[in-house]
């Protein structure tokens, strides 16, 4: 019987989250989460609603200090160093550290300008052609808006603006793409297209996904993390472990009643 | 939150099983008890009643496929669905071996058995047995229980080997240098082969019933016995 939750001994580990815990002002949200995120993997990250997957999500680029009161304990490492050391610059994580959430939301400037502001923060200005058209190839966008990158970036469809968002993330040319329920608010082809995308990027990129969708976690990520929250505990980690396990053979009971749609 | 749908579907899928584990059961006694008394009337009943088998199988399968298709099962449920359909398809394989029984009944015409029937009989039984426990060990939710009834079975598969090689020596002894006793002789040959077979698939089942509450594929006592104690 395999270890509930799975470590990486020998392997290059992107990201290494250590006793983490979050509080929302008084309140704990999420207790005690230690999990190792090997390099260029497709983690997914599923439980029920309320469980933490969001707020675990958003410590790993210190996007809960955009959230009053927020605050993270335990230690988040990224290619070794804490990211909530005070030296270290968060908007820096951040382009480290992209992230895609579940609804599209491009900046209301052009396609060209969404993708070219990421580069243009950090003062890139020679390339940008090159850039732009890079990342919008690598978001599978290009072919689609190539004949109109000065046309908003809220004109056009809902699952082409997702891959919009995602060719900023890539602009930056990040280790890490957070996403968060990135296909839950997009129709069936567009969410196909979203799911080759993730699997094509994980050849030079590392990617954390929480989905709702147990389908589509079995389908695309090498690995899941289960979450639960329970009346006497906060959300908390069960579960981690290869897709065969987690949704063939889960070690823990909880794990099993999830993904066979017994509990949440 | 249990999955209401799911779970009595499963239910449904599991108890008709069991009824196509019946059916087996009187095939393969039919088709003994028709070479054993030489009523070819029964044999034919035997060969005519195979299509209910494989009807049900089919139906089974069916209803399998569909339920994977408007649920898309996970985890244990996965396994059980999965595990369901390959032991309809072992039970079908079953009827077919009571059908080859009777087909070789209705050549031998009217004429004797070779030798009186002592051990084929025995081995119908035991094979029959093993079948039925096979199926129990599919239904029961424990995951011990299940392993210890597979265990069981792999034991009883051994004595119908060693009558399977009783039958074949016991046989051959009497027919050296007699051609006409050499085609008798085939005829036992293929009974007892096909009773062999029917307890080599209740292993077959037994083994998936483990995969079902454990997740591990065995094949033999030792694996058995490992999957569920480690």
């Amino acid at each position: 019987m395999p270890e509930p939750i799975i470590t990486f001994d020998d392997q290059d580990l992107v990201l290494e989250a250590e006793g983490m815990s979050v509080h929302y002002g008084a309140t704990l949200a999420v207790e005690d989460v230690s999990i190792q995120i090997p390099r260029n993997a497709i983690v997914s990250l599923i439980g029920p609603s309320g469980c933490g997957k969001s707020t675990v999500l958003r410590c790993f680029n210190r996007m809960n200090e955009l959230i009053p009161g927020a605050r993270v304990s335990g230690s988040i490492k990224y290619q070794g160093v804490n990211v909530y050391d005070d030296d270290v610059d968060p908007t820096d994580i951040r382009f480290r550290i992209g992230m895609v959430f579940q609804r599209p939301n491009p900046f209301p400037k052009s396609i060209y300008d969404n993708v070219a502001f990421g580069p243009r923060v950090n003062g890139l200005t020679d390339d940008l052609d090159r850039v732009v058209e890079e990342s919008l190839r690598r978001a599978a966008l290009w072919d689609e808006v190539k004949d109109r990158l000065d046309d908003s970036g809220l004109g056009i469809s809902g699952g082409q603006q997702q891959r919009l968002c995602i060719a900023r993330a890539l602009a930056v040319d990040p280790d890490v793409v957070l996403m968060d329920e990135p296909a839950s608010a997009l129709d069936p082809i567009s969410t196909q297209a979203i799911e080759d995308l993730i699997r094509e990027l994980s050849q030079e990129v590392t990617i954390i996904i929480v989905t709702h969708n147990m389908q589509q976690a079995t389908r695309i990520s090498d690995y899941a993390a289960v979450m639960m929250v329970a009346e006497d505990r906060v959300g908390h980690l069960i579960e981690y472990g290869t897709n065969e396990q987690v949704f063939g053979n889960p070690v823990d009971a909880r794990t099993e009643a999830y993904v066979t749609g017994r509990i949440g | 939150m249990p999955n209401e749908q799911l779970d009595y579907n499963l239910a449904h899928l599991e108890a008709e099983i069991v009824l196509l584990g019946g059916l087996v059961e009187t095939a393969i006694f039919k088709s003994i008890r028709a070479l054993r008394y030489r009523d070819l009337d029964l044999s034919r009943q035997v060969i005519a009643e195979d299509d209910r088998i494989d009807e049900l199988e089919t139906k089974i399968q069916n209803e399998c496929v569909e339920q994977i298709r408007r649920q898309a099962p996970l985890a244990a449920d996965l396994r059980r669905i999965v595990g369901m359909m390959f032991i309809a398809n072992e039970l079908e394989r079953m009827g077919d071996y009571a059908e080859g029984i009777a087909k070789v009944s209705i050549n031998m015409g009217h004429e004797a058995p070779l030798k009186e029937l002592e051990d084929i009989p025995k081995m119908a039984d035991l094979a029959v047995s093993m079948m039925k426990r096979s199926i129990d060990a599919m239904t029961t939710t424990n995951r011990e229980d299940s392993a210890r009834i597979a265990l069981e079975i792999e034991n009883d598969d051994d004595e119908v080997d060693r009558l399977y090689h009783k039958v074949q020596t016991d046989v051959l002894l009497l027919v050296e240098g007699d051609r006409e006793r050499a085609v008798r002789a085939t005829y036992l040959l293929w009974v007892a082969h096909n009773v062999e077979r029917v307890a080599d698939r209740s292993t077959n089942i037994a083994e998936r019933a483990i995969f079902m509450s454990t997740g591990v594929i065995v094949s033999g006592n030792a694996e058995a016995q490992a999957a569920v104690l480690g």
